[in-house]
């Protein structure tokens, strides 16, 4: 009896994924346990081991297919004794069915629904190059390599168009014969296509409805004048998620200089006492204030919801790592708790598989609180776009020596960092915003409080 | 039992029968209801039969100047009878023609005078007939398209009363000619009428309320058209008010109070009230179907859609501008609408305004002023007829084309005329609106010589500093 391969769910809110590479062909002999495919989701790379053994007798969705829904069929095992080459349509007519009662208790909307039924069907389909993400990409593709299509519009139109920085290929033309007019560009916003279009095209191979179709214009950027890297799953999860929340969230920025000097003497003092191999950063030790910055005033540590107001119990501190292709912000749980080296040798882990791609989503979803630290460039000081749905994040700039005016008055010289909090005005208020910041700038001031 | 309609239209201006002709094209079956001439207000007292006047005004005026064009021609009269009868046979003429019109349409036409009643899908429509008796349809759709008629004023005195005060109906079949005439209002029907009779040989006074005549034209257009009705003999007093008017034995005194605040009382032979419209609502039933009415003009959509189901108006009768050609437009989309096609809402935004006087006055889009008010920047171009050889030629040098164009768009916004045969112009500039074209494509368009709509390329090219003539 053939066994489907299905699409993974590496994590509770996953809905789809990229198959990004096949590591065994059709005809390899599967046992238990045996890595047979990466998945590339939102922010990682995961491996697909098999559960069953046999024979790998079919892969339906070729390595590279973006937007493949969870649990639909990737693939066929043959079990043992079972002819490879005899498996086949079975399995294959199945394959929808699973997703299809998946679709019947969620709550998507409606374009979502659309994707499903395409995505549903697309496994089962003899020709597994006509993906839907494929075709998706591919038209937005299209739509930058094509320069020769007439496009039916006014005069007019294209003059205000071009004005406005609309994209008159993202329209739908309201004119006779669907030729578009003064009043089709004026309703649609720069960059953004108009409703009937994006109903219509929004799916999957386009990162957010918000901000498609973002296309370069070929009669202003030649098509050869570039090169078109695809997005990835990170690129469109961040593209995503960053403008949601620069639109959605209504942000405003708190400001604080801390002096380093107590901090980078503890450091100091902490890393000569450590075993070998355990090394302190100043960003551990941030992380550490931060988490009991939270403690000290949980109105801080918060989420706006619909329904109201998270306030989390516990401190889980992303941490944005820039990555290859990306960003991640892998998460220390429950940071309060942890000891300065717990923290750093999870940071250290924990950036390292972020860089490999290899996190798993539990290990950078979830958190209450982001940092974001660009003092290793040297940057001063800068305002980060929230992470939602946490309600804060901390910029952290570059610790450098900088003139301090003493409390006799007396000028001299100290380490100062400058962080800026951006808060979600929807959760923090200004003074709940500035409590915090004096808190974390006590702990950081004062490190021996950590202690505590 | 009365046939099933698809369409029921109450009214047979160009508002209806136009929307009966496109119904029918579109496969809905269509009747008419009409109470008096089939064509309405327009064929019958308004557009056409005025236009007859006018020319026969026009071609007199010419034969006085025949010397001009190194004519002769002595002795030049006319008989007022022989005009009027011109003007009321072109008239019956093409009442003849919508009456063959529908014939050809296959559109039923119902004489006598409609209301509605409540229906299920629409108002049922109750015809009396030229019989007195009634006869109920109980059409799918309702169009109504029952016009409107001249604004009077009762308390004023501003009035009709069959003798010494008329509101157009009465001043296009004159009984004599009035040797003083006093035009109360001057938008396009007063100015025509003072037009027409100041050709004829009549002492005309203009009087308006607004600080100039012709309120909805540009101003310079407005100002220009005063100075050339003023110079052809017509008197014009602005920001003059009528207090009250009284029919004496033989004539007719007017109290008019002027911009000094002063009131005279001066008599005259006639006195014509253009002084507005008001739509047609009463005797239709729409009290009892509830249907929103807002100062005597029916409340619709972009689409003609009423606030009652399977109920529609159009043209006049939904308020304005109050022009035939506006309800005809009107009359297409909410048939096709209805007919479940997809057209575009009905935008006021480029309905060309015509005012056939001497010399002719035509418009689109928006005045100089307007624009700017609208926070538009703007180009203006103008050229005089005095640079056209055609206009010349014709011996009409008098007039000027303004365009008014968006700095940023190149968009025509309006375009402005006055001068010889302008109201045949300003389609040019319609289509480039409708077809939304720039500066850029207008001044690439090839004007043949010698005509006057070479005028309005010049226009365009001196909005862009390019004129070629002046």
């Amino acid at each position: 009896m053939a066994i489907n391969i299905t699409m993974p769910a590496l994590s509770p809110t996953m809905e789809e994924g990229t198959l990004a590479k096949w590591l065994k062909k059709e005809g390899d002999t599967i046992s238990s346990g045996d890595v047979i495919a990466e998945i590339e989701t939102d922010k990682a790379t995961m491996e697909v081991e098999a559960v069953d053994e046999g024979t790998l007798a079919k892969i339906l969705v070729e390595a590279g297919t973006e937007g493949v829904k969870v649990n639909s069929v990737i693939g066929v095992l043959a079990e043992e004794g079972e002819d490879a080459s005899e498996v086949d349509a079975p399995a294959a007519s199945e394959a929808p069915k699973e997703p299809a009662e998946k679709k019947s208790s969620s709550d998507e909307p409606s374009a979502t629904k659309d994707e499903d039924k395409k995505a549903d069907t697309a496994p089962a389909k003899s020709d597994a190059s006509k993906k839907p993400a494929d075709i998706d990409t591919s038209k937005s593709l299209q739509s930058v390599g094509q320069g020769d299509d007439r496009i039916k519009a006014s005069p007019l139109a294209r003059r205000i168009a071009a004005q406005k920085g609309v994209d008159l290929k993202s329209l739908k033309g309201s004119g006779p014969h669907g030729r578009i007019i003064r009043k089709d560009v004026e309703a649609a916003q720069p960059g953004v296509a108009s409703a009937a279009d994006a109903g219509a095209s929004a799916p999957a191979g386009s990162p957010d409805g918000l901000i498609m179709p973002q296309v370069l214009d070929d009669r202003v950027y030649a098509p050869d004048s570039y090169e078109l890297k695809p997005l990835d799953g990170m690129r469109k999860t961040v593209a995503k998620r960053l403008t949601t929340s620069f639109m959605q969230v209504p942000h405003f920025p708190l400001n604080v200089d801390i002096t380093l000097d107590k901090l980078l003497a503890s450091r100091a003092a902490i890393n000569a006492a450590a075993p070998e191999g355990v090394k302190v950063s100043v960003n551990d030790m941030l992380i550490k204030a931060s988490a009991l910055a939270l403690m000290a005033e949980p109105d801080c540590n918060a989420s706006y919801t619909d329904k109201g107001i998270a306030y989390h119990k516990s401190a889980h501190i992303s941490v944005a790592v820039a990555i290859d292709g990306g960003l991640i912000t892998p998460v220390i749980r429950d940071a309060q708790t942890k000891g300065l080296r717990e923290i750093s040798e999870e940071m250290k882990d924990l950036a390292t598989r972020a860089r490999d791609r290899k996190l798993k989503p539990q290990e950078y979803m979830g958190g209450t609180f982001s940092i974001s630290n660009l003092g290793m460039f040297g940057i001063k000081s800068f305002g980060s776009i929230i992470n939602p749905p946490e309600g804060m994040i901390l910029s952290v700039g570059a610790g450098d020596k900088r003139a301090v005016v003493k409390d006799d008055g007396s000028l001299a010289a100290a380490t100062v960092m400058s962080v800026t909090l951006s808060c979600d005005h929807r959760v923090i208020g200004g003074a709940e915003g500035a409590k915090w910041l004096q808190a974390f700038k006590r702990y950081v001031e004062t490190p021996e409080a950590m202690l505590l | 039992m009365a046939d099933k309609f698809d369409l029921i239209v109450i009214g047979t201006g160009p508002g209806g029968y136009v929307a009966a002709i496109r119904a029918s094209q579109l496969g809905l079956k269509t009747a008419v209801v009409e109470r008096d001439a089939l064509g309405g207000v327009c064929l019958n007292w308004g557009c056409i039969p005025t236009k007859a006047l006018l020319r026969s005004a026009e071609v007199y005026h010419q034969m006085k100047n025949a010397s001009a064009y190194g004519l002769k021609a002595d002795n030049v009269s006319f008989d007022i009878e022989a005009v009027v009868k011109r003007s009321r046979q072109i008239a019956s003429q093409l009442s003849g023609g919508v009456k063959h019109l529908m014939k050809k349409n296959k559109i039923t036409v119902i004489e006598g005078e409609g209301r509605l009643t409540k229906g299920s899908a629409a108002p049922k429509v109750i015809v009396k007939g030229k019989d007195g008796k009634d006869t109920t349809y109980e059409p799918k759709n309702v169009l109504l398209a029952t016009g409107a008629r001249a604004r009077t004023i009762p308390q004023a005195g501003l009035e009709p009363d069959g003798k010494y005060i008329w509101t157009a109906k009465e001043a296009m079949v004159p009984d004599t000619m009035p040797k003083k005439l006093l035009v109360i209002g001057s938008g396009a029907i007063g100015i025509e009428f003072a037009s027409f009779y100041n050709a004829l040989g009549s002492d005309v006074t203009v009087v308006e309320m607004m600080d100039r005549i012709l309120p909805v034209e540009d101003e310079e257009i407005s100002a220009m058209a005063q100075k050339r009705f003023e110079k052809s003999g017509i008197k014009i007093l602005t920001k003059t008010s009528v207090e009250g008017v009284k029919p004496g034995k033989s004539n007719v005194s007017a109290t008019i109070k002027g911009k000094d605040g002063k009131s005279v009382t001066e008599t005259y032979d006639r006195i014509v009230l253009a002084i507005g419209i008001v739509g047609n609502v009463e005797n239709l039933g729409l009290e009892d179907l509830g249907v929103t009415v807002d100062r005597t003009h029916v409340v619709v959509d972009g689409f003609g859609q009423t606030n009652v189901k399977g109920l529609y108006a159009i043209g006049d009768l939904t308020g304005a501008p109050w022009l035939a050609h506006k309800a005809s437009h009107e009359g297409v989309i909410c048939v096709e609408k209805i007919a479940g096609k997809n057209p575009h809402a009905f935008e006021t935004w480029n309905i060309p305004g015509c005012t056939y006087c001497h010399p002719q006055i035509a418009s689109v889009g928006l005045t100089e002023t307007k624009a700017k008010e609208a926070g538009h920047k703007v180009k203006v171009g103008k050229f005089p007829f005095i640079g056209n050889g055609k206009a010349i030629a014709l011996g009409e040098p008098e007039g000027l084309i303004k365009t008014v164009f968006d700095t940023e768009t190149g968009e025509l916004l309006g375009a402005h005329m006055i001068g010889a045969e302008v109201t045949e112009l300003i389609q040019g500039y319609v289509v480039a609106r409708q077809g939304e074209l720039t500066e850029g494509e207008l001044m690439e368009t090839v004007f043949p010589h010698p005509t006057l709509s070479e005028m309005m390329h010049e226009s365009v090219l001196a909005a862009y500093d390019r004129v070629i003539h002046i």
